[in-house]
């Protein structure tokens, strides 16, 4: 329960194809979670396997049945909002039990569900008060609840932690996780964030303009970026990306270095720089370095502290092993 | 702003306002008590004095002023589900997209615009009139014997006319209230398995109570002193199976020349307004706390 995949769907809304011919395959259990940045599809994607956009063309199969043209509440799916679109005049109690009574089941089951969602989610004291009376956190976790008690095959999110604060954004990453590692069931998880996916994802899902660019697991991801879109997006700070005759010299058309993967000193190196902005993170520093005749502005992140005063001159070394090279279509070369 | 200067400047200045406001209500009012308990009939206006609770006695003992209470009370109840179960209904249909949709809602405000008067008339000459009405030549066309609306129902006839023009103020009220509820939590319900019947009943509808409300609290009080169609319509006949208490209050002081009778009933008309505002706001007040 909960393979989920994609043939050739596409979505137009009007004369505009927001999604051109799109295959994916969702694998029982995994949890996979599209980025990319804002308007290239993600939410229109999972709306598309939630069912509540049509699709223009294409199949869409949930464990092996054509579910194309199912209504969303016979696709077996459960879906988290970023609004978390709670019941607002239902105590938490009826916003959880809500699936389970429009599915007709009795009420001492209802209740035993109620309760155990109540108590994985930490929500018992809560269970009387309406959504308004709620923070942030805990009404994440009522939607949440809300999903959980329909034993759905798999669970669909939408930024569902971006109306919260960052401390409990790290928080509820980690709940997410758990409940992941302890339902084993699919979860697809739209976000822009990339900590978010790289922490939380099996599979990573990179999409722009509704193409996806890449699929692979965070790692892969990292050290395989398939082209120069995905190189550039995943990793923070980003890759340092540099044309021209430096290039040419690696016979490529665009090499890239992650800000982590270069040495630095005073003395020699293969680059010269001068430096700007340091920011100090306590365990890393990130210092842009100028005038490296390379490109505009070079990202350098080291461990620890450094020596280093605005407008000093440092030598950078890449490690070479760690250089990607990229053709003129932007394509990794090997 | 607060300062003291800037606070006795500001009462200075709302002062003539209030004051006349004060005067407006005030002034009828001490007036419709004072006559309510004096004699004072247009047909004998040398002979008057205190009368106590005469005027009191003899308007609530009038047989037609039982018939007039339960005539109102009909009237206020059928115009507002009429109008509720309706405005509900066509305010789902109009946030529905569709092609001429901006036409389409300004003719559904449209009999808002129509003056009380004129609309009856209307209603009465072209649509209800037996002879030459439109429900006639209907009726007629398909063999049927036409049926003279406002001798055979007045009160129900009164109750459509006036239906007729509340109607776009309840939906367009309860349109603007369905717009905004939040379309992922309608989403959310579709996902959660309510069929279209249920995400209405689960969903809309209690998002609605509290714009459902405020049509009722408005409506009752504007419905309790319908007067204009009925005046224009039956004349509160036949008998009395059309007169409400404002029209009755009319009859009294206007129709049989006894000024005292009829501030009497105005009072008694004050005091059942407010009995029924108390009773509204205890029954359905609670909705509009957020
Ligand atoms: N109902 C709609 N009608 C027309 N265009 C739409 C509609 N919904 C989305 N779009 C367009 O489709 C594209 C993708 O939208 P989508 O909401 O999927 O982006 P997203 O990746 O979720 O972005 P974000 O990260 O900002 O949420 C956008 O260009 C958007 O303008
Ligand atoms: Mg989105």
């Amino acid at each position: 329960m909960g393979q989920i995949s994609l043939n050739q769907v596409t979505k137009s809304f009007g004369d505009v194809q927001v999604i051109p011919p799109l295959d994916l395959d969702i694998n029982e259990g995994e949890f996979v979670v599209f980025v990319g940045p804002s308007g290239c599809g993600k939410s229109t994607l999972l709306r598309l396997i939630a069912g509540l956009e049509d699709t223009t063309s294409g199949v869409i199969k949930i464990d092996d049945t054509d579910a194309t043209a199912l209504p969303p509440a016979k696709r077996g799916l459960a879906m988290v909002f970023q609004s978390y679109a709670l019941y607002p005049h239902m105590s938490v109690r009826k916003n959880i039990a809500f699936p389970l009574r429009m599915a007709g089941m009795d009420q001492a089951a209802q209740d035993a569900k109620i309760n155990a969602a109540a108590t994985a989610l930490n929500l018992t004291d809560y269970l009387d008060r309406r959504p308004g009376q709620l923070s942030g956190g805990q009404r994440q976790r009522v939607a949440i609840g809300r999903a959980i008690v329909r034993e759905p095959s798999a669970f669909l999110f939408d930024e569902p932690l971006s109306n919260l604060d960052a401390a409990l954004r790290v928080g509820m990453r980690l709940e997410i996780s758990e409940l992941h590692k302890k339902l084993e069931t699919t979860m697809i998880y739209v976000t822009h964030d990339q900590v978010e996916a790289m922490t939380m994802a099996d599979k990573i899902v990179v999409l722009q303009a509704g193409v996806i660019e890449q699929v692979g697991s965070p790692l892969e991801l990292y050290h395989k970026p398939r082209n120069k879109f995905v190189a550039g997006f995943i990793g923070s700070p980003k890759m340092n990306l540099i044309e021209g005759a430096e290039a040419e010299k690696h016979g490529a058309a665009t090499i890239g270095i992650r800000p982590e993967h270069m040495t630095v000193s005073k003395s020699e190196g293969t680059w010269k720089g001068v430096v700007g902005v340091a920011e100090h993170l306590g365990s890393d520093t990130f210092i842009h370095v100028h005038e490296t005749g390379l490109m505009d502005t070079m990202t350098l992140r080291i461990t620890g502290d450094i020596e280093a005063r605005h407008g000093d001159t440092i030598f950078l070394s890449p490690e070479m092993d760690k250089l990607h090279r990229f053709d003129a279509q932007g394509l990794r070369l090997v | 702003m607060s300062t003291q200067h800037s606070r006795s400047a500001a009462r200075i200045m709302i002062a003539p306002a209030t004051f006349l406001l004060l005067a407006w209500m005030l002034i009828p009012l001490c007036m419709t008590l004072y006559y309510s308990f004096r004699r004072y009939r247009l047909l004998t206006p040398d002979r008057q004095g205190w009368v106590g609770f005469r005027n009191y006695e003899n308007f609530l003992t009038n047989p037609a002023f039982t018939s007039a209470l339960i005539n109102t009370l009909v009237l206020v109840l059928g115009v507002l589900i009429i109008t509720v179960v309706l405005g509900i209904l066509l305010a789902i249909l109009l946030d529905q997209p569709f092609k001429g949709q901006g036409i389409v809602r300004i003719l559904v405000i449209a009999p808002f615009f129509v003056m009380p008067t004129v609309s009856a008339l209307v209603w009465k000459n072209m649509f209800m009139n037996p002879v030459n009405g439109l429900f006639a030549y209907a009726a007629k066309a398909v063999g049927l014997e036409p049926y003279d609306f406002l001798s055979q129902a007045p009160l129900m006839s009164i109750i459509g006319i006036v239906s007729w023009q509340w109607l776009p103020f309840a939906t367009l009220i309860l349109l603007t209230a369905i717009q905004s509820l939040d379309s992922e939590q309608m989403e959310a319900a579709e996902m959660d398995g309510a069929s279209a019947l249920n995400r209405f009943w689960f969903i809309t509808l209690p998002h609605l109570s509290r714009a459902i409300t405020v049509v009722i609290l408005i409506q009752t009080i504007f419905l309790l002193s319908i007067f204009a169609e009925i005046l224009v319509t039956t004349n509160g006949g036949p008998g009395t199976a059309s007169t409400n208490l404002t029209y009755l209050v009319y009859a009294e002081s206007l129709l049989n020349y006894d000024v005292g009778e009829g501030s009497a009933g105005g009072v008694v008309a004050i005091i059942l307004a407010n009995i029924v505002a108390i009773f509204l706001m205890r029954a359905i007040g609670k909705n509009l706390d957020a």
